[in-house]
């Protein structure tokens, strides 16, 4: 089917182009696995929705790829061990929002023997039912940086038909190359998932949308597609192309309807990192324990792309990546979009963490705000349609009812209109603050 | 961490890292940048002026600058704010807009007088950058322009019209029947607007009708004149090319919805051609229209300001038509010979109106509204 579909660009409208996308730091150094480390700190609650239920105590003995912990319910996954070893300690590290986080500490034991793995399927005959339930235990959330739970997103109610699976390879953030060395290197393990995931929601409508700042990877995975039945499409290199709902409207010119779910124009989008977990886990059985994470920034001396499992901390990381050849301001979890800002160095990889991003201490700044000079490039900068100017100025003045009107819970917080402003008004952080605010107003209504 | 390696750049404990929400790369505009932009925007006409005008224009320029900084200074010392929001350049671009409104043969106090609306009263009584309705430049010249008429509406000679601008006006304009209207208007050291004399015409016309009036100050010669700049009026509106050139700048480097300036000129261009053809009489050709008088100063430069303009791409095209609608009343049936800078600030007060009917509809709002009214 894809070979009737030829290759074209397409776009969503609005957004901004960052002009240093920094990808060139990263963008052309291979992966490469991280060797294995003394101990890992595995964070417990790794997924969106409820916690894993911890199935360990300090002591145990596990092996690679055993269950930590299991999933609590259907919006919940299961959490595998990053190697063999010993629980050390269970207790609290800086998470990655800046509050303590829960985390299993494993001891290796330098063996790193794999636990009887779960058996091989051959997905091409697999029911689809069978397949969501070994990519639940498998524990594959979306890698992108959401980490919501793959199997759900995989099991619509049955009143809302699918009819498109879009993997996203758009990687629109600046600095991140994971996503792009995993196409480039690993084409047939992301094309498989593609498949994989095509039938378990029995969609034959497969596409993977890339950016064109991508070329090698497009060319590598468009001499392949063909063979999944998969579609490659070209995204325009605008920032943020790879938000769910844009990248459907560039693929598909569906819109998404405001408070509603990609699934309510029969679409369904994964992150490609996690359509290649999902063939590891189909065709090997092996559960989710390492990723590929981008280690970048000015300051980094030997930017690259690792394979770290589970519970690396990011200063182990920034030590493989050479340490730093200058003093870094600012320490990111993520691209420098919407990634967050970190006050530690012991916060440990986790299955969404993307990057690991410095910031020049030169290049990072407090930014004093400015009043509005009303330039309108926020508006224009918008992606979902909203007039962010306006409405921080709303939140400033604490009209929480006027700003949820004006749309502010529909904000995805790409961070495009902050970028832009030039009075540096902290939108984003304006738009957090009322969304907040207005759950809790609601949910008191409720009460 | 690598305590063997003094020399080395190390990580800094965590504290020393800066904690704020996302995103941490910024653009590299800011407001100064944006001002800055628009000084060069500028610069054409600024050029023009002072070579059509000389040392006169010089000293309003610099006069109507320095004012301006220093009454924004002034205000921000009384009123215990920061001055270092000078260093914005705004107070600056108002100061040069406010000379280039100016006739080249203001007495000095007039532009004290003039920074002084604009700073304080067009702009930091209002609360200062971003928060004023009305264009400070045109608060400005508009209280001038009703507290000083005659010193607002007397214009001197560019240096191409030579020291007697009464035989060079006949010359100019030399119809027999423009004698009459240039006798009692001309007293050798000012000299008249395009627009001032058309409103004159105007007037004979109504009286004598003889629409051919017009024919002395719409001819190709006139009209060169009025495309470069030698012809009498304000400092900075009387050169369409220089204006058109600042135009081209600040579109090039997105600073002004181009949409303004279109719509303003393009609705001024189509009604002014509508009436010339039904009644020749009325008033003068369009062309005449869109080169003379402060509409291409207005349209470019004023009326869209950030500030005191609409946000989206269809307010600025309700704005301009709306800008360029009042404009047109004005010159042809008004009082005034000139009517930018009325309609301009008309416009101003309804920009909360105007972005309210033209906020953009969020993505997916449609389907929300359905989906509302099906659950209500």
């Amino acid at each position: 089917m894809s070979s009737d579909i030829s290759y074209k660009t397409v776009s969503f409208k609005g957004g901004v182009h960052p002009a240093k996308d920094g990808k060139s730091l990263s963008g052309d150094r291979p992966i490469k696995t991280a060797p294995l480390l003394e101990k890992y700190q595995v964070i417990v609650h790794q997924n969106i929705g409820a916690p894993p239920k911890l199935l360990v105590a300090v002591g145990d003995k596990v092996k690679k790829g055993q269950l930590l912990a299991e999933a609590d319910g259907f919006v919940s996954v299961p959490l595998h061990a990053p190697t063999s070893g010993e629980v050390s300690a269970i207790c609290d590290i800086p998470g990655p929002m800046g509050v303590p986080v829960q985390a299993v500490e494993i001891k290796s034991d330098g063996e790193d023997t794999w636990t009887e793995l779960l058996s091989p399927l051959d997905w091409r005959n697999a029911e689809p039912q069978e397949l969501k339930d070994r990519i639940h235990d498998a524990g594959i959330v979306g890698m992108g940086g959401a980490a919501f739970p793959a199997h759900v997103k995989l099991s619509p109610p049955p009143d809302k038909k699918i009819d498109y699976l879009i993997l996203n390879g758009a990687e629109c953030e600046p600095y991140l190359t994971a996503d792009h060395r995993l196409m480039l290197e690993e084409p047939d393990k992301v094309l498989e998932g593609a498949a994989i995931l095509g039938r378990s929601l029995g969609v034959s409508n497969v596409f993977v949308g890339i950016e064109t700042n991508k070329e090698d990877a497009i060319a590598v995975l468009l001499k392949k597609a063909s063979a999944y039945n998969v579609g490659i499409v070209g995204l325009k290199v605008q920032y943020p192309q790879g938000a769910e709902k844009q990248l459907i409207y560039a693929v598909t010119k569906r819109k998404v309807p405001a408070g509603g779910l990609p699934m309510d124009v029969g679409c369904v989008v994964q992150n490609v990192g996690t359509a290649a977990a999902v063939t590891d886990a189909v065709k090997a059985g092996i559960p989710l324990i390492e990723r590929v994470t981008t280690v970048t920034g000015e300051p980094v001396k030997e930017p690259a792309n690792w394979r770290f499992r589970l519970g690396t901390p990011i200063i182990k990381a920034i030590e493989l990546a050479g340490g730093v050849a200058s003093e870094p301001g600012k320490a990111i979890l993520g691209g420098p979009m919407m990634g967050f800002a970190q006050k530690s160095f012991d916060v440990t990889i986790m299955k969404n963490t993307s990057g690991i991003l410095l910031l020049d201490a030169k290049d990072v700044f407090q930014y004093e705000s400015n009043p509005c000079i009303r330039c309108g490039k926020c508006i224009n900068a918008c992606a979902m349609n909203l007039s962010p100017g306006p409405l921080g100025a709303m939140i400033e003045s604490e009209k929480f009812d006027l700003a949820a009107r004006a749309g502010v819970m529909d904000c995805i917080e790409c961070g495009s209109c902050a970028y832009i402003c030039p009075a540096r008004i902290p939108l984003v952080q304006h738009f957090r603050r009322a969304k907040a605010e207005i759950r809790r107003m609601t949910q008191n209504q409720k009460k | 961490m690598s305590e063997e390696v003094k020399n080395e750049p190390q990580l800094p404990s965590g504290n020393e890292l800066i904690l704020s929400s996302s995103p941490h790369i910024h653009d590299r505009e800011n407001i100064q940048s944006i001002m800055v932009k628009v000084l060069l925007a500028l610069m054409p006409a600024i050029f023009m002026g002072m070579w059509l005008f000389g040392a006169d224009a010089i000293r309003v320029i610099l006069l109507c600058s320095i004012f301006c900084v220093g009454a924004e200074i002034l205000w921000c010392l009384m009123a215990g704010k920061p001055t270092s929001t000078v260093k914005d350049c705004s107070a600056l671009v108002t100061g040069i807009l406010l000379a280039l409104n100016l006739s080249a043969n203001v007495p000095w106090w007039l532009c004290l007088i003039g920074a002084i609306l604009a700073i304080w009263l067009g702009k930091q009584i209002f609360g200062g950058l971003g928060h004023n309705p009305f264009n400070p430049a045109l608060v400005a010249r508009v209280g001038l322009l009703i507290g000083f008429p005659k010193l607002m509406t007397s214009w001197v000679p560019t240096i191409f019209m030579g020291q007697n601008t009464q035989s060079y006006s006949k010359a100019f304009f030399s119809d027999s029947i423009w004698m009459n209207v240039l006798e009692g208007k001309l007293d050798g050291i000012t000299c008249a607007t395009p627009l001032g004399l058309a409103g004159e015409a105007e007037k004979i016309i109504s009286g004598a009708g003889a629409p051919q009036l017009f024919s002395g100050i719409t001819t190709s010669e006139a009209y060169l004149n009025y495309f470069w700049g030698n012809v009498g009026g304000c400092i900075g509106e009387i050169s369409a090319v220089a204006l058109l050139l600042g135009g081209v700048i600040l579109v090039w480097f997105k600073l002004i919805k181009w949409q303004i300036p279109l719509c303003y000129i393009g609705t001024v261009a189509v009604l002014s051609w509508c009436i010339n053809l039904f009644f020749p009489g009325v008033t003068p050709p369009a062309l005449f229209h869109l080169l003379t008088g402060g509409l291409l100063l207005g349209a470019i430069f004023m009326a869209t300001d950030m500030v005191t303009s609409p946000m989206t791409g269809l307010g600025a095209v309700i704005f301009g038509i709306g800008c360029g609608l009042i404009t047109c009343v004005i010159r042809i049936w008004g009082n005034y010979p000139e009517g930018v800078s009325f309609s301009i600030l008309f416009m101003n007060a309804l920009v909360p109106l105007i972005d309210r009917v033209a906020t953009k509809k969020p993505f997916g709002y449609i389907k929300r509204t359905t989906e509302k009214g099906a659950t209500a």
